[in-house]
């Protein structure tokens, strides 16, 4: 009897992989959750349009068509009829042109590049430098740690979205105006070559590692005492190797969930930074930049706002999906708070 | 409770030193002296100026009159000499004697006006389009939470989980434009640009006239502005209240036969609704950044609309007088947060 019960609970159980690894097993169950599929299928897509935002856009981001400023394609009008008395009517653009006559389709894939950075290099900061600082402080001396806290609580203390604000709008004045062959001119042109995107970068990275580093250093704390990192030591393994060949595989998961679902806040941080004006420079098409152009239009080309404010959403949309899917896939513990 | 809220307000005065100091230094790194104008000035008329703005003197001198000007609230005798002695709180005591608060200097961009005169005229606006939208965000999220938390896995609860998902995917300055366009320009039910309210103000930001004249402008920007925070506040009282329902005392309630409708009000909903509280710090920043873009979108003549101005104009001391005003604000928002949260929850004050 006993037989034909394991049997028939082999075949009830579904069928899965014989070694069943964290992150296997994180996929698989990632895989099962319909919502953040989606999210992962708009992100790839995003990611790609990015890459290849080249060879996908009909017209460069900041070619201006004069005669052809705040055009709008006929099909548009049937979405949007009052703006018919008024309107030049151009199905030279897909999407309609702005206030100057950029092409607004181009104008949208080319901002996917700097949303997609940010939501990229945001959460490697965070988890490069959380992640190290954290290690570092949890696995020394008392005092290293009680130091190296009380500054991230500190620097917790401070309203960030302020600070990064406050950053901004000092990298943009001292970097602007200073003479070549200094440091604030290689910084400038560097910042030139990213559109901008190197003062967000430092931006955001000044603030985005304290979440990382205290959990980080939580898990640490936690996962040291424990016999596996008594017996690397008992081997003779050193301080290096324990950190980062023991305990570092141990945080990675719950340190990946924390960045992801980050994610949608670094993106709403770089918009609300380019529609305020400390974003990227001008003519960068960043679709906070295009939603702040727009809003300014919004009783006569409503589409100049709404486009930009669907793409922004639509991405947002899929790092939440994706991010919430991550953290059931890899803590189902977590599942349903936050 | 003593010792830790004395803790915790040594730390807040750390914080603001810190945060002073790093406002100063980046004033004063800002490149392009206040008195740089196309046409050059004369030497002497730039080293006069300095000298009346004290910009000659030396920094950690420079340092300890920000701090003072900045910080230190004063009582002095009779009014402000000069614009730079003005305060923006300036509260009269008796005689002729006034408690002066936080005076941020003079902006460059106007001569006539400090960023104090910007700052009181611009704030009660911004005030008042932060408190509608602070308590649209908790009249709507505590709510919504709690039915989501008590039929959980229901329709009710898909239908709440699925909206805050809308509104923590959809941020201000995405909603401002489509809602602009749907309630403002297509239906027509609200005015898409203006405000409503008209100094003077009760208690500094109340307006005297609080008709439909006032909330018809007001609603569309502190909706836009509350949603995404109601989002949020609804998913952790609906997380909040799940593990409440799930602890002992509620099963001891219900065993002792208790009505249901008391165990849900008296136990679980009270102790649920404790940390909701520590979303109200993080909450404050959103809605006060959040007023940056909210007032551009609709028009509101409030100190966000006036910062993004300023930002353009790179009229600096506005730009750190108003964050340096707003980050005070939420750290001193903070502390009276924390100490809610120990009072509410007594086992925090041991951690």
């Amino acid at each position: 009897m006993a037989e034909s019960q394991v049997e028939a609970l082999r075949t009830a159980l579904p069928r899965r992989r014989k070694t069943a690894s964290l992150w296997a097993d994180a996929v698989y169950r990632l895989g099962r959750n319909r919502a953040a599929v989606i999210g992962f299928a708009i992100v790839v897509l995003l990611t790609l349009t990015a890459i290849f935002a080249k060879y996908i856009a009909p017209y460069p981001y900041d070619v201006q068509d004069r005669p052809n400023a705040n055009a709008v394609p006929a099909w548009m009008l049937s979405l949007f009829p009052m703006m018919k008395p008024y309107a030049v009517v151009s199905d030279k653009f897909l999407l309609g042109a702005d206030y100057v006559g950029r092409d607004m389709l181009s104008r949208l894939i080319y901002g996917t590049q700097v949303s997609l950075s940010v939501a990229f290099v945001g959460p490697l900061i965070a988890l490069f430098v959380g992640t190290v600082y954290g290690l570092v402080s949890g696995f020394f001396s008392r005092w290293v740690d009680n130091v190296m806290m009380r500054f991230v609580d500190l620097m917790y203390a401070f309203p960030s979205l302020l600070l990064i604000i406050l950053m901004m709008a000092f990298f943009r004045s001292t970097f602007a105006q200073t003479e070549p062959g200094t440091f604030a001119y290689a910084m400038n042109k560097i910042d030139e070559r990213f559109g901008g995107m190197l003062f967000i970068f430092i931006g955001i990275g000044l603030t985005a590692w304290m979440g990382t580093a205290r959990l980080a250093r939580g898990q640490v704390l936690s996962l040291r005492e424990q016999d596996f990192v008594l017996a690397a030591r008992a081997l003779g393994a050193s301080n290096t190797r324990i950190i980062f060949r023991h305990i570092m595989p141990n945080i990675l998961g719950p340190l990946v969930i924390t960045v992801t679902l980050a994610i949608p806040g670094y993106i709403t941080t770089e918009a609300f930074l380019s529609f305020i004006g400390l974003g990227v420079n001008p003519p960068t098409p960043s679709w906070g930049s295009m939603i702040s152009d727009g809003s300014q239009a919004i009783r006569t080309y409503p589409p100049q706002a709404i486009l930009p404010a669907l793409a922004l959403s639509i991405t947002m949309f899929a790092f939440n999906f994706l991010g919430d899917g991550l953290r059931d896939a890899l803590d189902p513990r977590l599942r349903g708070t936050q | 409770m003593g010792r830790f809220i004395v803790r915790r307000f040594l730390w807040t005065l750390l914080v603001l030193l810190v945060l002073s100091l790093i406002t100063f230094a980046l004033t004063r790194a800002v490149p392009g002296g206040p008195f740089d104008r196309e046409k050059k000035l004369p030497e002497e008329i730039i080293r006069n100026l300095e000298a009346k703005y004290h910009l000659d003197e030396p920094y950690w001198k420079q340092y300890l009159r920000y701090l003072n000007d900045v910080f230190i609230p004063i009582i002095a005798k009779g009014e402000p000499k000069s614009l730079l002695e003005e305060s923006l709180i300036d509260i009269k005591l008796w005689d002729d004697y006034h408690l002066r608060w936080i005076n941020l200097g003079p902006s460059y961009s106007s001569r006539s006006r400090t960023v104090n005169d910007i700052i009181r005229e611009q704030l009660p606006v911004s005030t008042q389009l932060g408190v509608v939208a602070l308590t649209i965000a908790l009249l709507i999220g505590v709510p919504m939470g709690i039915i989501a938390g008590l039929k959980q896995n229901t329709i009710w609860d898909y239908l709440g989980m699925s909206i805050a998902i809308f509104g923590v995917s959809v941020p201000v300055i995405a909603m401002g434009p489509i809602l602009v366009w749907v309630f403002g320009v297509m239906l027509r039910w609200l005015p898409p640009t203006g405000w409503g309210a008209q100094p003077p103000y009760i208690l500094f930001f109340i307006p005297r006239d609080l008709s439909w004249n006032f909330w018809r402008y007001v609603l569309m920007p502190a909706f836009a502005l509350g949603l995404g925070q109601s989002a949020i506040i609804a998913r952790l009282t609906r997380a909040s209240l799940l593990q409440v329902i799930r602890e002992d005392y509620i099963r001891t309630a219900r065993a002792k036969g208790l009505p249901e409708r008391l165990v849900v009000l008296r136990h679980a909903l009270r102790n649920s609704l404790i940390p909701v509280v520590t979303v109200l710090g993080p909450m404050f920043a959103a809605i006060v950044t959040g007023t940056f873009v909210t007032e551009q979108i609709f028009g509101v003549p409030g100190l966000g609309k006036y910062f993004v101005t300023s930002v353009t104009n790179r009229d600096y001391p506005v730009i750190m007088g108003t964050i340096l005003l707003y980050a005070i604000f939420l750290v001193m928002a903070n502390l009276v947060v924390d100490i809610t949260y120990a009072w509410l929850d007594p086992r925090i004050r041991y951690e």
